[in-house]
């Protein structure tokens, strides 16, 4: 099947600016998803409430578009249901971090087999450009307009210390890379999180004089390098990119079916 | 299998009667005076090929059930006051993406934290008004445990059938109360299973365009028909729209299909009415003390009656209007400052005749503070 085999056509165009990332991300997932070959049928996109969160009416999987950080919470449900099917939850920064973040670090705790992709550009768009818990101090934004002094969540930290048993970053320039890990955070079994850096040349970009689109996209290229890269060594500033987790732990729902099984020898 | 007689709390009648409707799907979150729901199911579900989980919060939990109820099953979560106000978003995502679900809150006094160990009716206009936006709701109630199975097995019938949140309203009082519960046999109460689509593989199907009947066939999620679910106004596919259309056209639908079908869904009981000059209107536990104030006064040759609502939402105000037509006076006996009293006096022909008999104390309502009001309405003091 071919990546745009994978589209909802009828519902294009989208409603993403000019030179935004997420259509970006779109392409790396349904790459990714392409390469494993999976049925459409046996794939759920669930997403929240942002600019990211309208990937799910774009793609043609079961897609539930839920309320504002709780698709996490919606994902548990439909997984914990059918463990056969394949979870995807797209989210925003706000969405996943603000708003979900509670959500976020249980369903790591659980290790519930779920891919968690966080579109992090550093400002919540759909709304018009505040600052998030991930666009970092000294930031500008509409409801920062003498700086940001809030300090960001550092995603791969942050889904480590919760549980999550795979745990990814790359960017949206970085797009075979982006293909790879997503491949290997569906296939892992347990709660998998993805942090792809996106860019927002719209608000983020126009409030702290970062260019356009393409000059974004180029600073990902230049400020971030593998994980323990000789050039991180030299340059602790760069952002690293790749697989910090991959472990195995008992999985959420393969837990529950234990859980059955004591309960059926239990004694009324 | 003949039928099971047990002595239980008005939680664990509820209980059975969800798992008669063949609930198998719970989430949920810790809290009094609600938690022996979960602690019962959390025994029952991995027995009977269901699931059961605990939630981070109510929100989650609404959340995770609506999922679950998107793959076919049925579905339930229970909470009380404050987790029932964490829930009104997702409610009304449940409202709008018409997703079966029925949502337990056994009512504690409030505002806030409030009174957590005790009885209260104080969430009834939060159960129609507590989410955002126009809508309509179902709402049910009861005042023993025989009816608490009852309506908990009506609220799943109900929930399948117009494609609704429904929200049980029990309250302390009768979920802690211990009392005899009859469970009859499985084929004795009629179910409603869900109502699957005909539509086969390859077919356009058109998730949310309604049948002639107002009903929409459903498409489990994992099957063969992939279509958007969203909490945004949407055209019959489940994209999001704004056109003028399709939004005036969702709206009327997700409200019609409850409020033209008012009288439909009423549930109520009555007692002594046909001659009634004082008639009682209670509902919930409350309804135990005013049905106790007709009997006794019945003995006495007194003429009181009571109208005991189980369908609080939608309101039935058209029968209350008719059973309220001859009475002297209508007496509305519940335990908050007047939530059923509104509505009550806005249906009936004469408000000036309409009374309220309530405690808002944490105490509950007793005969004789009934009794205290209907001497009162005699001209006849204290």
């Amino acid at each position: 099947m071919a990546v745009k085999d994978y589209l909802r056509e009828r519902f294009f165009p989208h409603l993403w600016c000019p030179g935004c990332g997420h259509g970006m991300v779109l392409n790396g997932l349904l790459q990714a998803i392409e390469k494993l070959g999976m049925s459409k049928n046996e794939i759920v996109m669930v997403s929240g409430i942002g600019c990211s969160a309208r990937i799910s009416g774009y793609v043609d999987f079961h897609t539930l578009h839920t309320i504002h950080g709780r698709a996490l919470a919606f994902a548990t449900g439909v997984k914990m249901s059918l463990p056969e099917l394949n979870l995807i939850v797209p989210m925003g920064d706000g969405d996943a971090l603000a708003i979900g973040g509670n959500h976020f670090i249980h369903a790591a705790r659980r290790n519930i087999d779920i891919t968690a992709l966080v579109m992090n550009n550093r400002i919540y768009g759909m709304t018009g450009g505040q600052f998030s818990p991930l666009s970092g101090s000294g930031i500008r934004a509409t409801t920062a307009p003498f700086t940001n002094i809030d300090y960001s969540f550092d995603v791969v930290e942050l889904a480590k210390a919760a549980g999550a048993t795979f745990v990814a970053r790359t960017t949206s320039y970085h797009v075979q890379q982006m293909a790879d890990i997503l491949k290997k955070a569906i296939l892992h079994e347990g709660f998998a999180v993805v942090e792809v850096l996106s860019q927002c040349p719209t608000y983020f970009g126009r409030k702290n004089k970062a260019g356009d689109a393409v000059d974004m996209v180029k600073w990902f290229k230049d400020n971030t390098t593998p994980i323990g890269s000789k050039a991180k060594k030299e340059n602790q500033d760069l952002i690293e990119r790749g697989i910090f987790v991959q472990t195995d732990r008992p999985e959420y729902c393969s837990e529950y079916d234990k859980l059955v099984a004591r309960a059926m020898e239990a004694q009324p | 299998m003949s039928e099971k007689i047990k002595f239980v709390q008005g939680n664990e009648a509820c209980v059975e009667g969800a798992m008669y409707a063949g609930l198998d799907f719970y989430a949920g979150y810790p809290i009094t005076p609600s938690s022996e729901i979960a602690e019962l199911l959390s025994y029952r579900l991995p027995r009977s090929g269901g699931k059961f989980i605990q939630m981070e919060d109510e929100i989650a939990s609404l959340c995770a059930i609506i999922g679950a109820s998107l793959t076919g099953r049925k579905v339930m979560t229970a909470t009380s006051g404050p987790g029932f106000s964490l829930m009104q978003e997702a409610l009304g995502y449940a409202v709008m993406a018409e997703i079966p679900c029925v949502i337990v809150n056994v009512q504690r006094g409030g505002p806030s934290t409030g009174l957590p160990t005790h009885g209260s009716q104080g969430d009834i206009n939060q159960a129609r008004w507590g989410t955002h936006g126009d809508h309509a709701i179902i709402a049910m109630t009861a005042s023993n445990h025989q009816d608490v199975f009852a309506v908990t097995i009506e609220a799943f019938n109900l929930a399948e059938t117009y494609r609704t949140p429904v929200i049980l309203l029990f309250d302390e009082v009768v979920a802690h109360m211990r009392e005899r519960l009859i469970i009859p046999d499985f084929d004795v109460v009629p179910l409603v299973e869900r109502l699957k689509t005909s539509v086969k593989e390859g077919v356009d199907y058109h998730p949310y365009l309604p049948r002639e009947d107002g009903r929409l066939p459903m498409s489990d999620f994992g099957g063969v028909h992939r279509y958007n679910v969203t909490g945004l106004f949407h055209d019959m596919w489940g994209f999001p729209s704004s056109e003028p259309r399709a939004v005036h056209g969702l709206l009327r639908h997700l409200v019609d299909k409850i409020e033209n079908r008012t009288n439909l869904i009423a549930r109520y009981k009555e007692f002594y009415l046909e001659d009634a000059e004082h008639l009682l209107i209670s509902y919930g536990s409350a309804a135990r003390s005013a049905r106790h104030v007709v009997e006794n006064r019945r003995m006495r040759g007194e003429k009181l009656g009571l109208l005991e609502l189980q369908t609080l939402w939608p309101f039935p105000e058209d029968i209350v209007r008719d059973k309220c037509a001859h009475a002297k006076s209508v007496i509305v006996v519940e335990l908050n400052m007047g939530q059923m009293l509104r509505e009550v006096k806005m249906a009936v022909d004469e408000p000036q005749k309409v009374f309220l008999a309530n405690r808002i104390d944490g105490v509950f309502i007793t005969p004789e503070d009934i009794l205290n009001i209907l001497r009162l309405i005699r001209g006849r003091g204290v």
